[in-house]
Parts: C-alpha cells; structure tokens; sequence
C-alpha cells in the first residue's frame, strides 16, 4: 500500500475529526500549552542570561588571574574563615612578584575602600575607592571616555590625581566639567583626570561605574598604610593560562614563604570560577523549568491519551467500516496517530502563540529572544507527546475486531 | 469453478459459563457467479455466515478456501488485504462514512488498495454512474435517500472489482420500492457476471436470487436451486 496515500488520508480524516470537535480540542490543549509556554520561556531566560552573563564575564578578561587571599567562591563558612586567617598579601609581595613575571603582560595590585566622595556640595555615596597602578588599564580593559589614565609616574609618586567612573561623574558634575576639577576622596582632594567609560553592572550586582580609581601609594598614604592586595596578572597568551598559572603559584609560594607541603596560603581566581558557578545557577534555573515543563506535559499527555481514548469509542463504528473494506491495522494506527499529534502540534502553536509577547515583556529585562531552535524544541516536544500519549488508545483502535465495530452503536 | 468452499466450519461464542454454537460444522461450496440469497429465522446464523464468508471474522474451527487459498489461518493484515481486493460488503444500515461525500467514500477502497489519484477519482465516478448516482457526488450520507445511500454502498462494494458481493439485508432499511430498485440493481450486476450473496427476511427479495440456503440453528436447514437455475 502507498504511504503517502494513506498519510495524506490519515491527515485529512484527523483534521476533519478535529475540526469537528474544535472546542474539545482546544481545551484538550491546554496542558501542552502550558508545558510549551514554560519550556519556551525558560529556553529563552537561560539564553538571555547566558549572554547577559558573559558580557559581563568577558569585562573580567579570561587572560587575566587574580591572586587574592581568598577564593572569590567559598563553599562553606568554614572554608572563608580559614581563608580570613591567611597573611595579607603586602607591596613587598606585589613588586616581587612584578619582578618575577616573565609570562605576565602586565600586573596590577589593587586594593579598595567603599567610602563617600565629594565634590563642593554634591556626593557620591558607597564608591569603589581602588588604589592601583598605570598597569590596572591593561588587566582591567576598561576604556576611557575622557581625558587619560594614571601614568607610571604618578602610580609611584605622590601626585593626587584620579579616575573616575561614569556614575560618580554624573553623579557630582553637572554643569562643570569633570577634567580638572578636584574631589574629596577621604582625608584629600585629587584632581580628576580621565572619566572611564560605561561598563554596566555586574549580574545586576555592584555597578561597575561607581568608581574612584587613585594611585597606590596615595592610597597608602591617605587610606590604608599596609593594605591587602589582590594582583591582576595579565598573561602574554591566553593559551598558556593554565601553564602561568602554575609559574604564578609558585613564584607567590616563593615570595610567601611557604614550605614544601603545607598547602598555598593565597587563592588564584580567574573568570572560570564565575563561569562554574553561573552554570550551576543557570542549571537550577534549568531543572526547574525541565520539572514544570515535564509535569505539565505529562498532564497534558495524559489528557490527550483521555480524549482520544473518547475519540477511538465514539468512533468505533468508522473503525469498523474502515477495517471491513480494506484498512489494516497499521492504517487505522497511524490514523489515530496523526490525530494525536496534530491536537498537540495545535497546542504547541499556541503555547508559541502565547509565549512571543511574554518574550518581549522579558526582553526588557533581560537580552532574550525567541531563537528557531527553541521554537524547533518546542514543536518537537509536542509533537513527540502527542504520538506517545495517542499510541496507547491507536493501538487499541488499530486491534480491534471488525466485527464488534461494526456492531458498535 | 469454485469460489468459496466451506469445509466443517464451525463459530461458537464464549457468553460467560455459556457457549454459543452460531454455526456447526457448516459446509457449502459456492461457484464463481453465483447469485445466492441465504434465509433464517432471526438468530440462526446468517450474519455470523456472511462475516465468515467476509473474511470480516475467523470461525473457530473448520476450514474456508477463497479461490482455492486457505484463508482460515491468515493473519489480521493478510486478511485486511483479501477484504479489500476479493470482497465487497453491503450492509443492513449502510454504513458509509458520515463526514465523507459519496465520493470520498466510493474511493475509499481504492486508497486502501493503494491507488494513485487520478485513476482512483475516475474508477469512483465510474462505480457511482453505474449505480446511478453521478449527479450525486459529492452529497454528503445525510444529503441522500436511502435508497441513494445504498447505491453509494453498493458502488463502494464494487468499485475494485472483488470477486464477491455480500448483502447483509441491504433491503432491511429501505421501503419496498426503494427495496425493489437495490434488488433490481444487484440482478443486473449477477446478469454482467458478479457473484453475489444475499441475506434476506422476504421471500420475494430471495426469489430475485438463483438458489436459497435455508439456515436454522446454525445449520444448513435447505440448499435449492431455483427458477431458471432450477429448469436447466
Ligand atoms: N459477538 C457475539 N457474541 C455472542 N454471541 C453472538 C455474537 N454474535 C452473534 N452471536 C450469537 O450467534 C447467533 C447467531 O447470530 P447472527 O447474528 O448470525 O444471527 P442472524 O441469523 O443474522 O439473525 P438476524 O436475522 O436477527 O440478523 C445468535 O444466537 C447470537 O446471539
Ligand atoms: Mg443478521
């Protein structure tokens, strides 16, 4: 027997079955619609947030390491306790460690202070104060919108000069202009020579922009005297991270002191670690949705299975008719099939239906967009509940005997 | 040359503790056209005989050869495919598919018997002229009398030339005239060559026919020949 023959007469009697029972149908959908919605939905909000989240990973730089005291992921308290205990990492440290980096491009010691700044009567309150070097500009890759960067010269010298983010700037200039003019960071004033450009915020966390950049050794002088450190070391090839990595471990044990076999007394972090810990957020948000989608389906199917097992009974006797005048069992199967699968085709329409302009209310949130492949994975999924959840009542169908369809009222 | 033989066949229905014999060891030939009609007090037997005969149903035991194949072991699908090509089936209450027009389901054989489109259409038309119907098409069951929604039945049943036409009681729903037009039909179709088996309550219809099996209590009760049949 030709199959497109009878797949196209397996299409026409099921669209004439539904057509028929529109209403029926359209409410036997709503599981599947609400199973597509949550799964086209949740495709869309990982995908939004995986990019959301690597733009503001890749300001991290993923040739950069950063050694800390502390890990910037603990697992527990206990571990940030420990962590708590461990020396600080000092400026003898940091120009050693400067001296012993052929694999670095540059390295930068930073360390930071949350404090207000003041500019005649305006402040800017809870900013970033970062003590740095010239080479902060390469580790952090941060661009400046206005007017220059520290130099060598000043990071090392006592010139009170500063950087600062795009929000602070805002936030005291409104008419002057920000280059030239003198702010209160602390106990000083630092006359502001470059404004950074916009770097957003992190994962929605501590913008970015709220920043006072100052040399180092002011730092020192006006803020902390003996500071913790942490260093940004920008490799020469990202390639061999892993390999710099391990020459950075040990030249900071070196400059650390730390004997052979006790454990390293400093953490190295790199982008990676957000990286893990994003995946592991984004794989909560994953199950989840996996899990409501997975019910809501399962619901559905189950209705599906439900109305065609009615649809089989009340048709019974066009079983019979069909069976006695040639049909075959795989026939009436993939009949009862199609069926099956198109009402929740029709469901995964307008679960898609529905889900476009949640999409866009989302996208004002988030850089999410419907893409072909969720659009792909939702039909697919519907279709495939619907050939599961209409084979149990098609077979039984398909197996009957033509002789007590035929009686069937 | 024989058409259908049957040999010692047997269907009994398990009604809960009961056992029903519908038929015992019932044995008959039947030569290629033939134009038998098949009487009976209610219960007898008749409809159990023509599904056998059908191939619509599988006696419990005995053996049944459809132009010289044992058909009595075939399986689901095997029979499927002698239905479609050997038989055509007229029913008491027609039968046709509610949603379809005439057409649709004068063609429906023919795209079980896998054929193409446009030889299918023209192979329908053709069976619904020579019932008559060709200014009937494309009405759907509900648009035609029951004497046209027999016919539409009737040129289903002989759409793809099947060896033999079963009537269960094709008259049984109609009004005498319209009764008489059916039987005027299947006559026609015995004198171009068909063989046909009718069930029937009425001896008139039966007598339209050119032997009649009597059957009572799932036995043959007579076999006789009649009418021309009978002289010659
Ligand atoms: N599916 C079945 N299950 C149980 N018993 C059945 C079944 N089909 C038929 N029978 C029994 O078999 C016997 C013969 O039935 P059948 O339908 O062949 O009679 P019939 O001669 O066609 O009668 P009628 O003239 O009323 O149509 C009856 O006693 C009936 O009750
Ligand atoms: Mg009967």
């Amino acid at each position: 027997m030709n199959f497109f023959t009878e797949l196209r007469e397996g299409l026409s009697i099921s669209f004439a079955a539904i057509r028929a029972n529109k209403m029926r149908a359209a409410l036997t959908t709503l599981g599947i619609v609400i199973g597509i919605v949550t799964v086209t939905l949740m495709g869309t909000a990982i995908e939004g947030l995986n990019r959301s989240f690597m733009q503001s990973v890749s300001t991290l730089g993923a040739d950069v390491l950063y050694v800390s005291r502390q890990n910037w992921i603990t697992r527990s308290h206990a571990e940030w306790l420990l962590m708590m205990k461990r020396r600080p990492i000092s400026i003898d440290q940091y120009r050693a460690l400067e001296k012993q980096s052929p694999f670095a491009l540059a390295v930068a010691p930073t360390t930071e202070d949350g404090m207000s700044v003041k500019f005649k009567n305006r402040r800017s309150d809870s900013v970033d104060v970062i003590g740095t070097t010239e080479a902060y500009l390469l580790t952090s890759g941060v661009g400046l919108m206005e007017g220059r960067f520290l130099t060598a010269a000043e990071a090392e010298g006592g010139r009170p000069v500063c950087v600062i983010g795009s929000q602070v700037a805002t936030n005291l200039f409104i008419r002057e202009p920000a280059l030239g003019s003198r702010i209160t960071v602390g106990p000083r004033t630092f006359e502001v020579v470059g404004v950074l450009e916009t770097q957003g915020s992190m994962l929605g966390m501590n913008s970015l922009d709220n920043r006072v950049i100052i040399p180092l050794r002011q730092f020192t002088t006006w803020i902390w005297n003996n500071p913790d450190l942490d260093i940004a070391v920008k490799v020469k090839n990202v390639v061999e991270l892993e390999d710099a990595r391990e020459e950075l471990r040990h030249v900071m044990r070196r400059i650390r002191h730390v004997a052979p076999g006790e454990p390293d007394d400093f953490s190295i972090n790199q982008q990676d670690q957000f990286v893990e810990m994003f995946h592991r957020v984004a794989g909560t948000i994953g199950a989840i949705g996996l899990f409501i989608t997975g019910l809501s389906l399962f619901v559905g199917g189950i209705g599906i299975m439900n109305i065609m097992f009615v649809s089989v009974a009340e048709r019974t006797r066009e079983i019979g008719i069909r069976k006695a005048i040639g049909a075959k069992r795989r026939t009436i199967l993939l009949q009862f099939l199609i069926e099956a699968a198109s009402i929740c085709l029709l469901g995964g329409l307008i679960g898609l239906a529905v889900a476009w302009p949640v999409t866009l209310v989302i996208q004002k949130f988030l850089p999410a967009t419907m893409s072909f492949t969720i659009v792909g994975i939702a039909l697919l999924v519907s279709l495939v509940t619907g050939v599961l959840s209409g084979f149990f009542p098609a077979w039984r169908a398909a197996r009957m005997n033509p002789v007590d369809a035929l009686r069937a009222e | 040359m024989t058409l259908i033989r049957l040999e010692k066949i047997s269907r009994r229905y398990q009604m809960g503790t009961e056992l029903v014999h519908a038929l015992r060891e019932v044995s008959v030939e039947i030569q290629r056209g033939e134009y038998v009609a098949i009487m009976g007090p209610s219960g007898s037997g008749k409809s159990t005989l023509m599904n056998l005969v059908g191939c619509l149903d599988s006696p419990t035991s005995g053996r049944y050869e459809l132009n010289g194949t044992d058909v009595s072991q075939m399986d689901d699908n095997q029979l499927a495919e002698v239905r479609n090509r050997e038989i055509g089936f007229v029913f008491q209450t027609f039968n046709l598919l509610p949603r379809s027009n005439a057409l649709h389901n004068v063609e429906l054989p023919l795209i079980y018997g896998g054929m193409g489109g446009v030889e299918r259409r023209r192979t329908a038309l053709e069976a619904l002229a020579q019932v008559g119907l060709a200014d009937r098409v494309h009405h759907r069951p509900n648009e035609l009398s029951g004497g046209q929604r027999q016919r539409v039945a009737v040129a289903r049943a002989l759409v793809n030339n099947p060896s033999i036409l079963l009537a269960d009681e094709p008259t049984g729903n109609l009004d005498s005239k319209t009764g008489t037009e059916i039987m005027a039909l299947f006559e026609d179709l015995s004198r171009k060559g068909n063989t046909i088996i009718v069930v029937t309550h009425e001896e008139e219809i039966a007598r339209h026919a050119r032997r009649i099996l009597r059957i009572r209590d799932g036995l043959i009760a007579s076999d006789e020949l009649i009418g021309a049949a009978a002289a010659s």
